[in-house]
């Protein structure tokens, strides 16, 4: 079982816990991700590091409401506790693998969506710390769902924040700020995309445009996460590969993600009808779209 | 056929009602077909039925005491040997093993020494017997990773010696395949899995659950840092084949290690459970050993209609011929000499079938089995909507990858010497699956038992 030490609600979906884990803590470097089981018969959930503390054993994790497990675990209060919390998984960035004084040569654009705003920030922070200042663009649907902006800034070079409908810093999608910053003149030798897998492809067909090399951090459906399943396999290049061994980070523009996409949609019913079921209890009575009626 | 050439026969669910349910298929003999069925071993002086048994049974010795109604006693002599005797009771192969080399079969049918052992298992946990540890504690540590049926089996032998032995396992409930890979019909998970993985634990094993070897520590770190003298690498062979052909990352395209993980592990075939399962109206598995009948009679209960397709005859199943009996008896087609070239998709990228080639059967192969042949313009297309490979797996090369001094060999198995487990790194044993390959449960224990062994011995040697 593992505590709960904090919880902090970053906006009215998606909420941070410190989990006190220290053989996870010891270990974990950004890039990496842990899988979490809420209760008994809750499902394996995949969810990329976004901090951690090594002395005090902690690991931070930030997590979207996007079905019932998730509702769950955002009911969860300080306190109590997760049934499972195994990692690190996967491996790091290749920017904490890599010779640092070559990754110091090259300017960095790190382009974060929504939640992955959370999975950027480590490799952000990491860099901070060893003398690199990139630069991020955080876009977000709307003001309210910015997160993490003072902790970023803290870290970050120059912090470009994106919503939108334009109602709060600048208006438009990430694709549009990288058009933007390139006809302003700047120049990057790396880009990192982390976000939902739509914007991942916008974003490398926009890096692609400009000749920016670009890494992405994909998400797929998962199981075990230890290479067990193959659930999780993607197209790269002309290569299947396994996101949580081979990945999760991968060259954005060798990435299939159209495919990555349809695969995605697979349990999307089911995972409604979970949702439903939470909710509604026996009172649901179909037409939400999800459930064909039938519940 | 003359009176005591016949076992006594077992029952089972009827074929059309387990076809749609989970409980056991198998019901187990009574205290009374048991000791009739124990009435036929004839105590030989030279137990040939012994010489097959991975783990070395005395298995005249439990049927005897079977036979004397000493129940407790015949269990004590098969715990004295195996870790997991109502596991064993359920899946081992017998008739290639013990059961094949009794003196009973030869005129006869051989003892039924699976089911015997089984009925001695279930009875002891019935009654709460539980193995017991003579040894006192000696004080020495030793790391267990991976919690499967060598892992099991050499910490259950290392425990019975005194030492301080903890499993590590990757995944959130112990047991490996038995838990993950075997489904709940063949092998109930509560009653019997966990049962038994608490019997290992009430001889002082300790497992802790949510470790991968290689990522949340290392096995140079827990050798170096937490202070075990031997490892045992029990880590079984992870990663799933596919065939490399079209189609193959199409929706409704699964291995057969995520459709059983799903429904045993992750329970999905209940209604309390949280984790999906694709439930399609029908179903294809690719494969024909023991764990694509396990997918196949899975997805058959799950509500599908199922065809198995093989690439070659009936003769050549890898599966045991029980299984294949039990799948055929409950409604699975069989499209045998068949194999398939092309996923087909719908426009939204669902499975819809599968286009197939009828095979032939040519000069043998490397593996001593004939060759299937492609038999020209024998193309056709096989409706279904969901596909799970089962054509086998690979060892994970995690824990080889991250151990330095710990060398693999061209299909990445772990180098090891089968006598004790010893691989080329000091200290470090490894058994079952992460050395063989795919193999049977049975095998994996009898590695396990072996480096038990070793580890004794290597740890004594240094004083």
């Amino acid at each position: 079982m593992y505590l709960i030490k904090k919880k902090r609600v970053l906006c009215p979906t998606i909420f941070l816990m410190d989990i006190v884990a220290p053989r996870v803590a010891k270990y974990c470097e950004p890039g990496q991700f842990i899988i979490v089981r809420i209760d008994e018969l809750g499902e394996r959930i995949p969810l990329t590091i976004c901090d951690y503390n090594r002395e005090e054993g902690t690991v931070t994790i930030v997590v979207q409401v996007i079905g019932a497990s998730t509702t769950k675990m955002m009911a969860m209060e300080e306190g109590e506790y997760l049934h499972d919390f195994v990692g690190p998984l996967g491996c790091p960035s290749e920017l904490v693998t890599d010779d640092i004084e070559e990754t110091k040569k090259k300017k960095i654009l790190f382009v974060a969506g929504g939640l992955g705003t959370a999975p950027v920030y480590p490799q952000v922070k990491w860099l901070h710390e060893h003398g690199i200042d990139a630069d991020v663009i955080v876009g977000a649907k709307t003001k309210d769902l910015v997160i993490l902006e003072d902790e970023m800034k803290a870290v970050s070079g120059n912090l470009y924040i994106t919503t939108d409908d334009g109602s709060y810093g600048r208006h438009g999608m990430v694709t549009k700020v990288i058009d933007d910053l390139v006809a302003e003149g700047k120049t990057y030798d790396l880009c990192v995309s982390i976000g939902p897998m739509i914007m991942m492809k916008f974003c490398c067909l926009t890096t692609q445009k400009h000749n920016i090399p670009t890494i992405v951090s994909m998400n797929p459906i998962m199981v075990d996460g230890t290479g067990m399943c193959g659930a999780c396999r993607l197209t790269v290049g002309d290569e299947v590969k396994f996101a949580c061994i081979d990945g999760p980070e991968f060259d954005g523009h060798k990435v299939n993600f159209d495919e990555a996409m349809e695969r995605m949609k697979l349990y999307r019913t089911e995972e409604g009808r979970a949702m439903l079921k939470l909710k509604e209890g026996d009172t649901h009575h179909g037409g939400c779209g999800f459930c064909g009626g039938d519940k | 056929m003359a009176e005591g050439m016949v076992r006594v026969p077992i029952s089972e669910q009827e074929p059309l009602v387990r076809a749609k349910n989970f409980d056991e298929v198998c019901l187990g003999y009574t205290e009374e077909e048991a000791v009739l069925e124990a009435a036929r071993c004839l105590n030989c002086k030279k137990p040939r039925c012994v010489e097959g048994c991975p783990v070395s049974i005395n298995i005249p010795g439990f049927i005897t005491a079977l036979k004397e109604q000493n129940f407790k006693g015949a269990y004590d002599v098969i715990s004295q040997s195996s870790a997991l005797p109502a596991v064993c009771g359920r899946v081992c192969p017998q008739e290639t093993q013990c059961e094949a080399l009794c003196i009973k079969g030869i005129k006869g049918d051989a003892v039924s020494i699976g089911k015997l052992e089984r009925y001695v298992a279930d009875r002891a946990r019935e009654e709460g017997v539980k193995p017991t540890v003579d040894a006192a504690p000696n004080g020495h540590k030793v790391a267990i990773v991976g919690s499967g049926p060598a892992g099991l089996t050499c910490a259950g032998d290392l425990a019975r010696l005194g030492y301080d032995v903890t499993i590590f396992e990757a995944l959130h409930e112990a047991g490996g395949v038995l838990t993950y890979g075997i489904p709940e019909f063949r092998l109930p998970k509560d009653k019997v899995v966990a049962a038994e993985v608490e019997n290992v634990k009430s001889m002082g094993v300790k497992i802790e659950t949510n470790v991968v070897i290689g990522k949340s520590v290392t096995i140079d770190e827990l050798m170096e840092e937490e202070g075990f003298e031997a490892v045992f690498v029990g880590s079984g062979a992870g990663l799933p084949m596919f065939m490399k052909i079209p189609g193959e990352n199409a929706k409704g395209v699964f291995s057969a290690n995520e459709y059983l993980t799903r429904n045993n592990l992750m329970k999905a075939f209940r209604d309390d459970s949280d984790t999906p399962i694709f439930r399609p109206k029908k179903v294809a598995v690719v494969g024909g050993g023991n764990v694509a009948m396990d997918a196949a009679r899975t997805a058959l209960r799950l509500g599908a209609e199922v065809t198995i397709v093989y690439r070659r005859s009936e003769a050549e199943l890898p599966a045991r011929v029980e299984e294949v009996h039990h799948a055929k008896e409950e409604g699975i087609k069989f499209e045998l000499l068949t194999n398939p070239v092309e996923i087909l998709e719908t426009e939204d990228h669902c499975v819809r079938g599968m286009k197939c080639v009828r095979m032939e059967l040519g000069e043998p192969d490397a593996s001593g089995r004939r060759r299937p042949v492609v038999i020209e313009g024998s193309e056709f297309e096989l409706e279904t909507d969901a596909v799970i490979m089962s054509l086998g797996t690979s060892p994970n090369p995690l824990i080889a990858s991250t151990t330095k001094g710990l060398d693999t060999n061209k299909w990445k198995c772990i180098v090891a010497d089968e006598a004790n487990g010893q691989t080329s790194k000091e200290g470090v044993f490894a058994g079952g699956d992460a050395v063989t390959g795919a193999a049977t449960v049975i095998l994996a224990m009898g590695a396990g038992k072996a480096a038990a062994k070793g580890i004794d011995e290597y740890i004594k040697s240094k004083g």
